[in-house]
């Protein structure tokens, strides 16, 4: 096999791997069986070293389409099927993802395995609530399918399990009925930090929302956001000025990577501005495509290699509700003195949460960009500290650097996690740089 | 092309194919062994494209059953590709008849086998195209793989008697010949990108040449070039070669 260097989203870390991609789902069988330990890979859209390993079996090839019921909106897909495959299919037919990231260019697999959110959390739950169904090859070799009800330990761990418990083979979710392709979108223009976080509850009837954050402002402008709304678009709202589905909006794409010194305090600062400006009015009303509203980072392709080669991280965390406000706030203002330089910072209310592995909680959280320096690890661990402290913790998929004792002692489950892993899995044979590092297995 | 029968539906070229004649609204019919493993892929084209797909037992090693597997397709297809082949273990072939054995019985009998069968129904009908995957191996003997090379360079003949004979029918004969192409077959084997296809590139490429209705079409066209140096080395050189 040949052997490259692969990474994640974030570009780091970097890892020397083998990759093989099944095409049928008895090469996974084939590969369990040749017995040295890999991980299973999607599309690499994690910001972390969580489908990283020496030995990564891709499922980009394994990726049809088993059953659509358009009536009753429920679908099976092999696991390596992207969401932007789906939803080219489901629609034109008036169906819309469940729950979905701020990206579409990740497999379905990788949705459960991270137990992905996105701006409807608070209402709908995260992605494994969805799920009726996954079909699973466990790495003993055995084929089982598993849900809430049946072989519910199974189901639970492997939502958010990181790929450890197995190759999920088959996801079978139901899906959201639409009636046009648009997002009746509303943002709203906040002075500072207090003020979004309070409107995260007065505005919760909302289907969606999110702030984006401005986290270089300091002072009386200190966490300026703007909180975005939105509701899917009913064919009356559309006043019959457009079709309801609207088609596919080309893509720009960044063709190299940035040479490091292009993103500093000044040009990030500018491109705050801008981006805060751009709403002149306290309130503002308008139609998005789903495309826009849900995606808006996946209009620009690579756009990962602004922050350089050498690569940055996610920092996202989230803080329980009560201590939330608090949290958030002191978090982001050491960030903030950093200067260090985000784009994006998003915050969302989330709501309750089933899954034992998964990262949601109810509560705040915050997800920033910073690009990869020689200081930011360890100032990061002092943060980790006080996620901790606040009763939080860190998304694994966005994970590249955590210490293990953070893991254990702020994830809930995680020793039964380890066990249950260690019974399925007593070979070890599904391994990745992250189960590694976090000591899991 | 309206109904392609694609015969060892279940190698990466063939996958690449069927999705792309599905996205041109061909009704696809595809023939493996074991071919129930294709039922996923049969699902998704038909989900996605809203075409049908037929899935039939094929077995290219045993010739025996050909015919009866031919009469019984309805429809009938108007366009078949013959994509199966078997690389094998070169090192082990040449100390052991039997990889020798299905090797040549993959690459050359089984081919001959249904396309003998194909050809004569086609040539009834006075319509039709045969595509046979064949090689660039089998343009020059080499002693890294000769066996493989052999049964491919007879493939390649056997097409190109094929067309001769058909084309006063107005059947079509395309004969392809990849050179390397990124799938299961060279997993192993580290080969330069410039050199190596992706089985969707390969697929394109295949059905750019039934479109324009080429005799004979190497994949990638660089191949061309290349086969053209090997092929007019004088043997006394050749004979020296690594190769």
């Amino acid at each position: 096999m040949a052997s490259d260097f692969i990474t994640n989203w974030n570009n780091y870390p970097l890892a020397k791997s083998n990759v093989s991609s099944p095409v049928l789902a008895e090469d996974f069988s084939a590969q369990l069986s040749i017995g040295s330990p890999f991980i299973v890979r999607g599309n690499g859209r994690c910001y972390g070293d969580a489908s990283l390993a020496p030995s990564v079996t891709s499922t980009l090839k394994f990726n049809r389409i088993i059953y659509f019921d358009d009536r009753k909106g429920i679908i099976t897909c092999e696991s390596g099927l992207l969401l932007t495959d789906i939803l080219d299919v489901i629609m034109p037919r008036g169906w819309f993802l469940p729950v979905t990231p701020g990206t579409r260019f990740i497999t379905v697999g990788g949705a459960v395995a991270s137990d992905v959110h996105g701006k409807n959390h608070h209402k709908d739950g995260s992605f494994s609530q969805h799920v009726l169904s996954l079909k699973i090859l466990t790495p003993k070799g055995d084929v089982i399918y598993c849900n809430a009800s049946e072989n519910s330990e199974y189901f639970w761990f492997t939502c958010g399990g990181m790929g450890l418990t197995g190759i999920i083979l088959e996801v079978t979710f139901s899906l959201k009925k639409i009636e046009t392709g648009y997002i009746r979108q509303v943002q709203i223009k906040s002075g500072g930090l207090d003020e979004v976080l309070d409107l995260f509850e007065q505005y919760g009837h909302y289907t969606y929302s999110v702030a984006w954050i401005d986290c270089l402002k300091t002072g009386s402008d200190f966490g300026r956001s703007i909180l975005m709304l939105g509701e899917h678009a009913t064919v009356p709202e559309l006043n019959g000025a457009r079709h309801a589905f609207p088609k596919k909006s080309s893509t720009l794409s960044v063709p190299f990577y940035f040479p490091s010194f292009v993103l500093n305090g000044l040009s990030v600062k500018a491109f705050n501005s801008v981006f805060y400006g751009k709403n002149y009015k306290k309130e503002m009303h308008s139609m998005a495509t789903c495309e826009s509203f849900f995606y808006p980072l996946d209009a620009i392709l690579h756009w990962n290699r602004i922050y350089g080669k050498r690569g940055f991280v996610q920092y996202q965390f989230v803080i329980p509700k009560e201590r939330g406000k608090e949290g958030v706030r002191n978090i982001l203002n050491r960030i903030s003195s950093k200067g260090w330089g985000s784009f994006l910072a998003v915050l969302k209310l989330f709501g309750t949460q089933q899954g034992p592995i998964s990262f949601n909680m109810e509560g705040y959280t915050l997800a920033l960009d910073i690009p990869i320096n020689d200081k930011l690890f360890s100032f990061l661990d002092e943060l980790d500290l006080m996620v901790k402290d606040y009763g939080g913790r860190i998304y694994l998929t966005k994970d590249a650097r955590m210490k293990p004792e953070i893991f254990h002692s702020t994830y809930p489950n995680a020793s039964n996690f380890v066990s249950f892993l260690n019974k399925v899995d007593p070979e070890k044979k599904i391994v990745s740089l992250l189960s590694r590092r976090l000591e899991i297995k | 092309m309206k109904t392609v029968l694609i015969l060892g539906a279940s190698s990466e070229v063939a996958l690449a194919l069927a999705n792309q004649l599905a996205a041109k609204s061909c009704e696809l019919i595809l023939a493996a062994r074991n071919s129930d493993r294709l039922a996923a892929v049969k699902s998704d084209l038909a989900i996605r494209f809203g075409i049908n797909v037929t899935l039939a037992e094929f077995d290219a090693l045993r010739p025996d059953t050909h015919k009866n597997f031919y009469e019984s397709l309805e429809p009938k297809p108007d366009t078949a590709i013959c994509v199966f082949g078997y690389l094998g273990d070169h090192t082990k072939a040449m100390v052991d008849w039997q990889e020798s054995a299905t090797i040549v019985m993959s690459n050359y009998v089984g081919a001959v086998s249904i396309l003998n069968v194909i050809a004569n129904d086609f040539e009834n009908r006075k319509e039709g195209m045969i595509v046979g995957i064949s090689s660039v191996a089998g343009e020059r003997g080499r002693q890294s793989n000769y066996v493989y090379g052999s049964a491919k360079a007879g493939f390649t003949a056997y097409l190109s008697g094929l067309r001769n004979r058909l084309f006063k029918s107005g059947v079509r004969v395309i004969t392809v010949k990849p050179g390397f192409m990124k799938t299961r077959m060279l997993a192993g084997m580290k080969t330069s990108a410039f050199l190596t296809a992706q089985p969707e590139r390969a697929a394109a490429l295949i059905i750019r040449a039934m479109q324009r209705k080429k005799d004979v079409v190497y994949v990638l066209p660089v191949w061309k070039w290349i086969m053209l140096i090997i092929r007019n080395i004088p043997e006394f050189t050749f004979k020296k070669l690594k190769l």
